[in-house]
């Protein structure tokens, strides 16, 4: 932990890092915020840490929570909304029982449900990971994640 | 070259749920680096201008200006009241200009094809072209642009191709949760800012989401509700809790327990809601219900008094039937059922146990003969017989 702290520290001191912006680095980094990590880092540059807190709260895109292998961000924007996402949404939590921002048991899937990824063309969209996958219903969705090792 | 304003700063403020577009707004930045049309001495001038790209962390108030401009400053995304405008006094205390990129892009156009030409597509009011993102239940979808003014059925049924699966399109919301949604007899208007504000829209960043007979709107008006309602920064009373109170009704619309008085109920905290709030959020965030009301008033009444969900779409309302003289017995149904709600054997009549049934609509997709309807629920069907 020393090192890695060590050098998210000097990225942080270099770029000038606003206090969203050390939040969206440690989430890039760790696909989560670790709050031993951010603990740290609030202490060693002096940052509030309630001051910390209210940004971290406010956004929904960070998460505290340790994240599965495979982040499954569901659309339920307009678009995709009245192409059906519910069902999708009601199928992973049937199947899998997953949750918006719950993890699968086996660390495998975690849920996110967005408003709008930007592919509304093709709804109802997912991204897994950072892949994109359009025109889904219920079954596509379920060979997608069983393709998924 | 002549210098129209002295600028120091731009900034790109990009949902990060838009990999794409951060992926080429981030290359078209590196291309005018290196061509020298940003950054510092710009085309050899003594002119410096440098484009950050800032990206958002999911939340939608960041759209209002103030609320952009406190997230780029790495803040909480909470709007402040205006004056002072951004325009006087913005990021990080300087002037500063927030505006879509769309905006943007017709200056060049301007300058170089003169505002004359420039105005000669669109109407009086609205010059120019507008990018629409079409989406929805149409046969055609994606990114169209076309010239202001013309009507929308253009839109809907020309470059859209019209309804999916022989449906019949009932309106499109505009706008996103901010707009509202346009119904079919006022396709033929022109798609302009002014008519548009007569109807109880906005164009907003261009959203069409096209809607039929398929989508029911008063869960689609629950639907946007529930958005704001999580979406609201908090700071203002009217936003943050008269739209859990509007939820709150529209959720009992949809389950088939309000009453014809709870419109009225709705409409008022919808207009003190818009009237009261601090920002564009909750000074918005009603239209969608205020105008499906408007609208489309027999929906919200075949819910609440007649117990009908007419797209069959609100669960509570309805119920999934085998019709046994189409049901040929082929078990599709009875395998896929999630809950082994179905019951029946090969090649004879199945049916379907209504106290197991959660639903969730796969028999009625998947069954080949059409065997599966959707009927009001037996306890409202009841109810209105008596
Ligand atoms: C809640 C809220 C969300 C908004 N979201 C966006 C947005 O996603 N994109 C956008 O261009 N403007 C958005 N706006 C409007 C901007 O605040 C601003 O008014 C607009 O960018 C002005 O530029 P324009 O005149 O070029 O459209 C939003 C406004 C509000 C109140
Ligand atoms: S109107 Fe809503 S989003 Fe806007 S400042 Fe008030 S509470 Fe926040
Ligand atoms: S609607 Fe779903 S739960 Fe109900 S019978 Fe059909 S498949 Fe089973
Ligand atoms: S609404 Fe789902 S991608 Fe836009």
């Amino acid at each position: 932990m020393e090192e890695k702290l060590k050098e998210i520290i000097d990225v942080i001191r270099i770029n000038k890092l606003s206090y969203l912006e050390i939040l969206q680095l440690l989430q890039e980094k760790f696909n989560f915020v670790p709050m031993d990590y951010l603990n740290k880092i609030c202490e060693m540059l002096e940052i509030p840490k309630s001051k910390i807190y209210g940004i971290l709260t406010f956004y929904s895109q960070f998460s505290t929570n340790e994240r599965g292998k495979y982040l499954i961000r569901i659309c339920d924007g307009t678009a995709c909304h009245v192409k059906g996402a519910t069902k999708l949404i009601e199928m992973l939590k049937r199947n899998y029982h997953l949750e918006d921002g719950k993890t699968t048991q086996d660390k495998k899937f975690t849920l996110q449900v967005v408003a709008c990824l930007g592919g509304c063309f093709l709804a109802p969209v997912c991204m897994i990971n950072s892949h994109y996958h359009g025109s889904l219903d219920e079954n596509k969705l379920k060979n997608i994640l069983e393709s998924l090792k | 070259m002549d210098i129209l304003l002295v600028l120091k700063k731009g900034y790109f403020y990009i949902r990060a749920e838009y990999p794409i577009a951060v992926e080429h707004i981030q290359k078209a930045l590196e291309v005018c680096y290196n061509l020298g049309l940003c950054g510092r001495n710009i085309l050899g001038t003594n002119f410096n201008f440098d484009i950050e790209l800032k990206k958002g962390a999911g939340a939608f108030v960041c759209g209002e200006e103030t609320a952009l401009i406190a997230s780029i400053e790495g803040k909480r995304g909470m709007p402040k009241p205006r004056p002072p405008f951004p325009a006087e006094k913005g990021l990080y205390g300087s002037p500063t200009c927030v505006n879509n990129v769309e905006t943007f892009v017709n200056i060049p156009i301007i300058i170089n094809e003169g505002a004359e030409n420039f105005a000669k597509l669109g109407t009086e009011k609205s010059g120019g072209t507008k990018i629409f993102s079409l989406a929805g239940k149409t046969k055609n979808t994606g990114l169209v642009e076309v010239p202001l003014g013309i009507p929308l059925a253009k839109i809907v049924y020309d470059i859209g191709g019209g309804a999916l699966n022989g449906r019949k399109i009932k309106g499109v919301q505009t706008g996103g949760p901010s707009g509202g949604c346009i119904p079919v007899e006022f396709f033929n208007t022109p798609v302009d800012y002014e008519t548009f504000a007569e109807l109880g829209s906005i164009m907003g960043s261009g959203g069409m989401i096209v809607i039929d007979d398929t989508v029911c709107i008063v869960e689609l008006a629950r639907y946007f509700t529930e958005f704001v309602q999580k979406e609201s920064c908090g700071k203002c009373v009217p936003c943050r809790i008269g739209t859990k109170r509007m939820l709150e009704i529209l959720e009992k619309i949809t389950k088939a327990k309000a009453e014809v008085e709870d419109l009225t109920t709705l409409e008022m905290l919808g207009n003190y809601i818009k009237e009261t709030s601090l920002c564009g959020l909750g000074q918005t965030a009603p239209n969608p219900v205020l105008t499906t009301i408007k609208y489309f008033r027999d929906e919200y009444i075949a819910h609440i008094v007649d117990k009908i969900c007419p797209a069959a779409v609100c669960k509570e309302l309805i119920e999934y039937y085998i019709e046994p003289t189409k049901c040929v017995g082929c078990t599709v149904c009875l395998k896929n059922c999630p809950v082994e709600a179905i019951e029946g054997k090969t090649k004879q009549t199945h049916k379907i146990n209504i106290l197991k049934c959660i639903k969730c609509g796969i028999c009625f997709t998947l069954c080949k003969y059409k065997a599966i309807t959707v009927k009001q629920a037996t306890i409202y069907a009841t109810e209105n017989k008596n």
